[in-house]
């Protein structure tokens, strides 16, 4: 529980880190939003689209957070004096996910509120229902962090974060268009987390939720990333 | 203290070997440590005392042998919050205060020591509140030490703990050790300091070259290497010829003295005497711990080929 509590500390003091993650995409909606305020995009009013979108490229950058935070501790030794207390790894897991959540739930908040102050309206169940449905869809993301954090070397970490995010949020749509509507560079794009994530504010005006493909794209991705973070684990714990 | 101290287990490494590649780090390592015993593991750097240290706490997986913690794996140990460390490598955590720090070691074990005492022991408390980031190397290494030592562990394993330190700092170290010891912990520090091995080890574990070669009290080490020195003035003679005497391991000039390290000494002041009759303020003294050191540890590494460029 202390542990939790530190790491919870220790991200919210990296106060340049959580502005960013913050105020990065609020700036983004305002600025591109406003002035679309009556447009719609792909069948969805463009407030709504882009709200939903900033939303996710915010939350993606607060849950790969433990990764820039694994990366530094491991350089700095850290990591193997943790691995000789009581502590247990999972504990350690448990809070940093933990953690990366609670950073990542003021900017849904923020963001919904940027939204309906520019007119999306939604009933509270949707609301809910749309915060839910991020929260679940970046649990990809928050297991890239790890692995980035446990394989990529610390002065390399900031690029490859913001690269991966970056890469996700264009190829899923995050930026306000879509770079295929059909084709393979289409189904590649379908295949992404990120692209679910986008299309969550008008899946849940359409109601019903997620069609099984966002489901299963996104169980595949967690499925596969997991053992690939338990052996950047590993490798990281039997070298350091 | 505990149930697994009383059972008098200490720690035990048998045949512990490791290689990273074809480097053969640590090439069989067998040695038991009693319970409250204070270890000296010392040795030139690369003689594999991190290695061996690491796989005490299980940090890294020995190729062979076994390593037991009061009875039990390392990973066991760790578990159950009998060990704590002092790492080479580790940095304290940032974003955090020296107090915090220490606090978030405490609550990782089962029956941590009170923080302000162990702040005040460790002479932390001084910059009890300043960030991580913002420390001083000898700040830095107090509150590592501080680290290591909150969670009350039964063993103690010190990897280097006083490297980079003023003589100071070293000493301030060395009185919170003790203060520690008395309360009847397992001590194992790794050390290229002699002097540190000599004042603050009941028993000294020599390694070099992956191998313990010679283990016992400081003074029996220094028996055992049956080190002597001559010390002589005598101007104007090639160290080389001096190195050729008989009973001479090797030779050195400062100036128009010699020092000859010898391991017959008898023979050598013969020789010397024989050879260079105008040697003048003669002295033969006891092997140091260092020459013992540099002895036991240049063995096996053909000594004599060695005299030539411990001469230079």
């Amino acid at each position: 529980m202390t542990h939790f509590r530190y790491e919870i500390l220790r991200t919210m003091r990296n106060r340049l880190f959580y502005a960013i993650t913050l105020g990065l995409p609020l700036v983004l909606f305002y600025g591109v939003a406003s002035g679309q305020r009556h447009a719609t995009f792909h069948g969805t009013a463009f407030p709504l689209y882009f709200m939903t979108a900033m939303a996710v490229y915010g939350a993606m950058y607060a849950v790969v957070a433990p990764g820039a935070r694994i990366a530094r501790d491991r350089s700095r030794g850290w990591l193997r004096q943790l691995r000789i207390t009581p502590l247990r790894a999972r504990t350690d897991f448990a809070a940093k996910v933990a953690a990366a959540y609670l950073l990542a739930l003021p900017t849904l908040v923020l963001l919904f509120l940027a939204g309906a102050s520019l007119g999306v309206r939604l009933g509270a169940s949707h609301w809910l229902e749309l915060a839910g449905l991020l929260l679940v869809g970046l649990v990809p993301f928050v297991v890239m962090g790890f692995i980035l954090g446990y394989l990529i070397p610390v002065d390399a970490l900031a690029a490859a974060l913001g690269g991966v995010v970056v890469l996700f949020a264009l190829f899923g749509g995050v930026f306000g268009f879509q770079l295929a509507t059909s084709g393979p560079l289409f189904d590649v794009m379908k295949g992404l987390p990120s692209y679910w994530l986008v299309q969550a504010g008008k899946t849940v005006l359409g109601g019903g939720g997620w069609p099984a493909e966002a489901w299963i794209v996104i169980a595949a991705w967690v499925v596969v990333l997991i053992p690939v973070a338990a052996l950047a684990y590993r490798r990281s714990a039997s070298r350091a | 203290m505990s149930a697994a101290t009383d059972t008098g287990l200490g720690v035990r490494l048998s045949g512990l070997a490791k290689s990273y590649g074809p480097v053969r780090a640590v090439r069989g390592v067998d040695l038991v440590i009693a319970p409250g015993e204070t270890v000296a593991l010392l040795g030139p750097n690369g003689a594999g005392k991190t290695t061996t240290i690491d796989m005490m706490v299980g940090l890294t997986r020995p190729d062979e042998g076994r390593v037991s913690i009061f009875g039990v794996p390392p990973a066991a140990a760790v578990r159950d919050g009998y060990v704590g460390a002092m790492l080479q490598t580790g940095s304290p955590l940032d974003h955090l205060r020296v107090r915090e720090l220490v606090a978030l070691m405490a609550s990782y074990y089962p029956h941590p020591l009170p923080v302000d005492d162990v702040l005040r022991i460790t002479g932390a408390d001084e910059f009890a509140g300043q960030w991580t980031t913002k420390l001083s190397g000898g700040q830095a290494q107090r509150v590592r030490f501080a680290a290591a030592l909150v969670g009350d562990p039964d063993l103690l394993l010190l990897d280097e703990p006083t490297a980079g330190i003023d003589v100071e700092g070293r000493r301030d170290f060395w009185q919170a050790m003790r203060a520690v010891t008395e309360r009847g912990k397992t001590v194992v520090f790794a050390t290229h300091y002699l002097e540190e091995a000599d004042a603050y080890a009941d028993r000294i574990v020599l390694i070099a070259r992956g191998e313990i070669v010679a283990d016992g009290p400081a003074t029996e080490i220094k028996a055992q290497a049956g080190a002597r020195s001559i010390r002589a003035t005598l101007p104007g003679v090639d160290v080389a010829a001096l190195s050729a005497l008989p009973g001479v391991r090797s030779a050195q000039r400062h100036g128009d003295a010699v020092l000859l390290s010898c391991a017959n000494s008898d023979a050598a002041l013969v020789a010397l005497l024989a050879a260079f009759p105008g040697a003048r303020d003669i002295e033969v003294t006891g092997g140091s711990l260092e020459e013992a050191f540099l002895e036991l540890t240049a063995a096996g590494e053909e000594a004599g080929r060695q005299t030539t460029e411990a001469a230079r």
